[in-house]
């Protein structure tokens, strides 16, 4: 009778204690590569508010796209005269938005997506609605502020 | 010296092997081309790829104008990119024609499933090589390209958000992203790919060519019809030729049509008009535009990566699927040709439409 055969008996047990630590060793370096692979948070300070320019220089029927913290944020003077200001990360799939002054419109150029003055989305594959941001001016500064 | 090389080196049998090579040689032998076609490029890639790397500085802050000094200040360093900007585009289309031609002429048979299960993944891998190697000139278009294509892994349940972050080396496309797209380019994908070619090709040595079912119903009722040509030298002349033409397109494309380099990418510009993907995914730019924000309660985006992904996963486990019968490989012919129609008809769509 022969145990390998069987795989019982002691040789079983050898054989599963050798696969048991063969595991180990591979999951000891697969785990640290998974783990290297995932970026580590690199935390930054949330912007809350930042200045946007100059109100004077944005003209009627006319946006400005500023940097908000690590994202694009869009400020309109809608042909009104009133300044609105929104995030400029498309909700379709994360492009720069733009205004558009012929379409009195914000518009992705990426996949066509469409929002109006109110940040809602109005035409094109866009999900949801820009998120709106407050605006200030004071003097002749614009500040935009994340609504809490 | 003879003697000397041929104890150390035994190469004779292979050359014997080589000698007794023979390729079958019928009406549709053209489509075997294409797969040496794509291992063509495939070199020009390694080779163009090395030559770039030794200018390429994979850095936000320097990566653009890096590229613009290897066109504008590096001796031919304007040929070596369009080379490999060229290069890339003809292995995805002499990839594209390999994998349709073996699907049609239904050489993914048994025993060929695992040649076809490599060849599919090749085929990904190679959009893969052409999606990270887009962002390496750090330019408007590669920005805004690398930033909806990362996100399209966001859609993804449970694990979309940390698909993304992996991609991007973090949670917005930034110098890391570039930095982590370089390191796929240049050294994981290379690495995988070339493992995978070896196994590729010596499955096609180990299997021989595969013969279409019509071309073999027609040999079994007249023997005299069995046609093949040596491999050495007849087939391989005939691969140098094709080669060689590959060569010449490549260079007409390359010195007549420089690869344009585009303005640098800025974080904070809104995306440009226009703006679309290279032709190889504007079939699924164009499917991303009509597809509604909501289908039939689901998130469309989920739906299009949905059918997209299950697409690939038929592609690949093809063999497995498609039973042996004469229908059921018409079925894959009507199923390929359905595909490919799609395909054609969506970058059709993409190209005509013009920025309202």
């Amino acid at each position: 009778m022969n145990l390998a055969e069987h795989g019982g008996g002691r040789r079983g047990v050898l054989n599963w204690l050798l696969g048991l630590s063969g595991g180990g060793v591979l999951a000891s370096i697969v785990y640290p590569m998974v783990r290297y692979l995932a970026p580590p948070d690199v935390p930054e300070a949330a912007a809350l508010s930042v200045n946007a320019g100059s109100a004077q220089a944005l003209t009627p029927n006319s946006a400005r796209v500023v940097p908000f913290g690590a994202r694009p944020a869009i400020v309109i003077r809608t042909a009104g005269g009133e300044l609105r200001a929104f995030s400029a990360t498309c909700t379709h799939l994360d492009c720069t938005v733009q205004y558009r002054p012929d379409l009195h419109r914000i518009w992705c150029a990426c996949h066509n997506g469409e929002y109006d003055l109110n940040g809602r989305n109005v035409a094109g594959p866009p999900p949801r609605p820009l998120d709106p941001y407050d605006v200030d001016v004071a003097g002749d500064e614009i500040t935009i502020t994340r609504r809490s | 010296m003879k003697a000397w090389l041929e104890e150390r080196l035994p190469l004779s049998g292979v050359i014997a092997m080589l000698r007794h090579k023979r390729v079958p040689h019928h009406r549709y032998s053209v489509w075997y081309y294409f797969g040496g076609m794509t291992l063509f490029l495939f070199l020009i890639q390694v080779g163009t790829g090395a030559l770039l790397l030794l200018y390429y500085r994979p850095s936000a802050a320097e990566a653009y104008e890096s590229v613009q000094f290897i066109v504008s200040r590096v001796p031919f360093g304007w040929l070596v990119r369009s080379i490999h900007a060229w290069s890339a585009n003809l292995m995805v289309a002499s990839a594209f024609a390999h994998l349709f031609s073996v699907l049609f002429l239904h050489a993914y048979r048994r025993p060929r499933e695992l040649t076809w299960m490599s060849g599919v993944v090749l085929l990904l891998l190679t959009l893969g090589f052409g999606f990270t190697g887009y962002l390496l000139p750090w330019n408007e278009v590669s920005f805004f390209a690398t930033r909806v294509g990362t996100d399209i892994a966001a859609t993804v349940p449970l694990a979309g958000d940390a698909l993304v972050r992996f991609l991007r080396g973090g949670d917005e496309v930034t110098g890391a992203t570039l930095t982590r797209l370089f390191g796929f380019h240049v050294a994981i994908l290379p690495a995988v790919a070339t493992v995978l070619v070896a196994f590729h090709l010596l499955l096609v040595q180990g299997h021989g060519m595969s013969v279409p079912p019509s071309v073999e119903a027609q040999d079994a009722s007249d023997p005299a019809a069995v046609r093949s040509i040596p491999f050495l030298p007849h087939f391989l002349l005939r691969d140098l030729f094709a080669w060689t033409a590959v060569l010449a397109v490549l260079a007409a494309l390359a010195t007549l049509y420089p690869w344009e380099l585009g303005a640098k990418a800025d974080p904070f510009a809104p995306a440009p008009a226009g703006i679309r993907p290279e032709w190889y995914f504007l079939w699924a730019f164009e499917t991303l535009k009509h597809v509604p924000p909501t289908v039939a309660g689901v998130n469309g985006e989920l739906v299009a990566v949905a059918v997209m992904g299950a697409g690939a996963g038929v592609a690949l486990l093809l063999p497995l699927l498609a039973g042996s019968s004469a229908r059921a490989r018409a079925a894959v012919v009507w199923a390929g040709a359905a595909a490919l129609l799609f395909m054609s008809a969506m970058t059709a769509l993409a190209l005509r439409t013009v920025t309202p």
